[in-house]
């Protein structure tokens, strides 16, 4: 048991002109998603997205809704010309999702790769902030890497995890959804306001949790469900399921980001394992989700269907144990680095989340924003609902680092670092190599002009003297490596070469 | 793939339905913890720099369309 797996992170970003309140969030959405584009020399619509394979009305319980009946933002596969959506060099896609620039980082293997993938999607909104605010006579476009504007609306933060199909989905709801009540006290962000619209006032855990209102269920952008049944495998579907996972926020905090991450891939590995033994079904896990989430003291109690009763802390406990167990006992002592780094992180936290909260704030973004708030709270005497502390709860997230109070904490060294700037830097241009992500990026960066189109499970040639489109299907997640295709892309001057050697190898 | 020997986490104690005694913090992180308390006057500081200076316009201003 690892917690190394075909994943990804997928983050909308919050999107604002100073002093415009009614600015076209989807034209701004698109400006940013274009000033990208043109500032790595590309032409924005010449590698476009492939949508053949998008099925975002297939349920994962086994049936489809009617495309008539769905709700218009749930129909994610038509493209609209309007819209801007590119694919990038780094095998990652940005684009215009509904009323936010979201990148959706490459597939990768491993918790820290995906917090290292999703912390280049920053830079890359960053890069976007910054040339469009050198666009004379604008005001330019501030972006904001949070989950709620604090006045109804929601924007998401989607990990994605690659599963096999033979895991019964009902295994997958009943001992995730204990686990998604609590995981929130390791990887909630932070957030002044309680209730979807702020109507009460006061700070609590998490970004998102009040706007979960049903436990298992198909949509995204209304009556959120804890467990999403999405069904868009993007890869060989009798074999493999993408988990879409919509209920975390957007971590800043490295640490909160490889646990997020780390801990609920080695839960899915116990479940496809069917070695969680001890059943935690929570009583009412809607309600729970919100009253663990407005605790920052944490001790609030979690009511389980048999009738015990445990803090959030000590139901993670109960995951980490049979985790500990399991490896103990399959794997003797000896298991991967990765896998290693998140049960000390994991086993760490839980520690100090128990003795007090408060101890993390170097580690988890809800306690580190916490500390900051209370520190204005304790030297100005401001009430929860200050317009101050809201302010600092937006601004928190926001991209620039002269201006995203996380960026400067973490520049003051009060946050604790596990990727390195040059790390995160060469993966704003560089994809993951062992999945592939490799060859989707390596094509992009090589033969820009050949490609018509590209997708999560294709890349479409468009070669100079042929008619046809050539269509490469990639429904394998971890063929198309560097160690798979590598030598064969260096050794191909154009796409013409690359085709052929493609399908003499017989890939 | 990369192995390693596995320093068993330390685990806690037996499962309790009490509230859970909060154990001493080690001196290490209470040390920590000190500096960091120490520190927070001057990030406050710096933090009243960089703020948006119309607080409430800017929470006013901060409209979101709803996404996923």
């Amino acid at each position: 048991m690892t917690v190394r797996r075909v994943m990804g992170i997928e983050t909308e970003y919050g999107i604002s002109v100073p002093g415009d309140p009614t600015a076209n969030p989807m034209l701004l959405s698109g400006s940013v998603v274009n000033a990208y584009g043109s500032l790595r020399g590309r032409r924005v619509g010449r590698a476009s997205w492939d949508y053949e394979d998008e099925m975002p009305l297939r349920d994962a319980r086994g049936f489809e809704i009617d495309r008539a009946h769905a709700d218009a933002s749930q129909l994610t596969d038509e493209e609209d010309p309007t819209l801007a959506n590119i694919v990038l060099t780094n095998g990652a896609r940005l684009y215009v999702d509904h009323a936010h620039p979201e990148y959706s980082s490459p597939e990768v293997t491993s918790p820290r790769a995906a917090l290292r993938w999703d912390r280049a999607g920053e830079r890359i909104m960053l890069e976007s902030v910054r040339r469009l605010s050198s666009v004379p006579g604008t005001a330019g476009v501030n972006l904001y890497k949070n989950n709620t504007d604090g006045k109804g609306a929601s924007y998401g933060t989607h990990e994605n995890y690659l599963m096999p199909r033979a895991t019964p989905f009902s295994d997958i709801s009943r001992h995730l959804i204990p686990f998604f009540v609590a995981r929130q006290v390791m990887c909630g962000a932070g957030r002044v306001g309680i209730g979807q619209d702020s109507a009460t006032s006061g700070f609590q855990i998490a970004q998102r949790s009040d706007f979960f209102e049903v436990e298992v269920g198909l949509e995204t952008t209304l009556k959120r469900p804890i467990i999403n049944t999405r069904d868009e495998p993007h890869a060989v579907a009798d074999l493999y399921r993408r988990l879409h996972v919509i209920i975390g926020d957007a971590n800043q905090c490295d640490v909160a980001s490889l646990l997020k991450m780390g801990t609920t891939s080695l839960v899915l590995a116990m479940i496809e394992s069917q070695t969680l033994t001890v059943d935690l079904s929570v009583r009412k896990p809607v309600a729970t989700l919100h009253a663990v989430s407005h605790d920052p003291s944490l001790q609030t109690l979690v009511e389980l269907r048999d009738g015990r009763t445990m803090t959030a802390v000590q139901l993670l406990w109960a995951y980490f144990e049979q985790a500990d167990s399991y490896l103990q006992a399959r794997h003797a002592g000896a298991i991967d680095a990765d896998t290693a780094e998140v049960m000390s992180r994991w086993s760490s936290v839980l520690t100090k989340l128990e003795r007090d909260p408060m101890e993390c704030a170097r580690e988890i973004d809800w306690v580190a924003k916490l500390t900051l708030l209370q520190g204005y709270r304790d030297r100005d005497g401001l009430e929860w609902s200050d317009h101050r502390l809201r302010a600092i709860d937006i601004q928190w997230s926001d991209v620039r680092p002269e201006k995203g109070l996380f960026h400067r904490l973490v520049q003051r060294g009060r946050i604790e670092s596990l990727v390195e700037d040059e790390v995160v830097e060469a993966a704003i241009t560089n994809p993951p190599e062992d999945t592939r992500a490799y060859f989707r990026g390596r094509c992009l960066e090589k033969y820009p002009a050949e490609i018509a189109a590209a997708s999560w499970d294709s890349v479409i040639f468009d070669v100079p003297g042929q008619t046809a489109l050539q269509r490469v299907p990639m429904l394998e997640p971890l063929r198309g490596t560097r160690d798979g295709v590598g030598d064969l892309i260096d050794r191909s001057p154009d796409a013409s070469t690359l085709l052929q050697e493609l399908a003499a190898a017989g890939r | 793939m990369p192995s390693q020997e596995h320093s068993r986490p330390q685990r806690r104690d037996e499962t309790s339905d009490e509230a859970p005694a909060p154990a001493a913090a080690s001196p290490e992180a209470t040390a920590r913890k000190d500096a960091l308390d120490d520190d927070i006057d001057s990030v406050l500081d710096e933090i009243d720099g960089v703020l948006e200076a119309n607080a409430e316009e800017f929470v006013r201003g901060f409209v979101q369309k709803g996404g996923q």
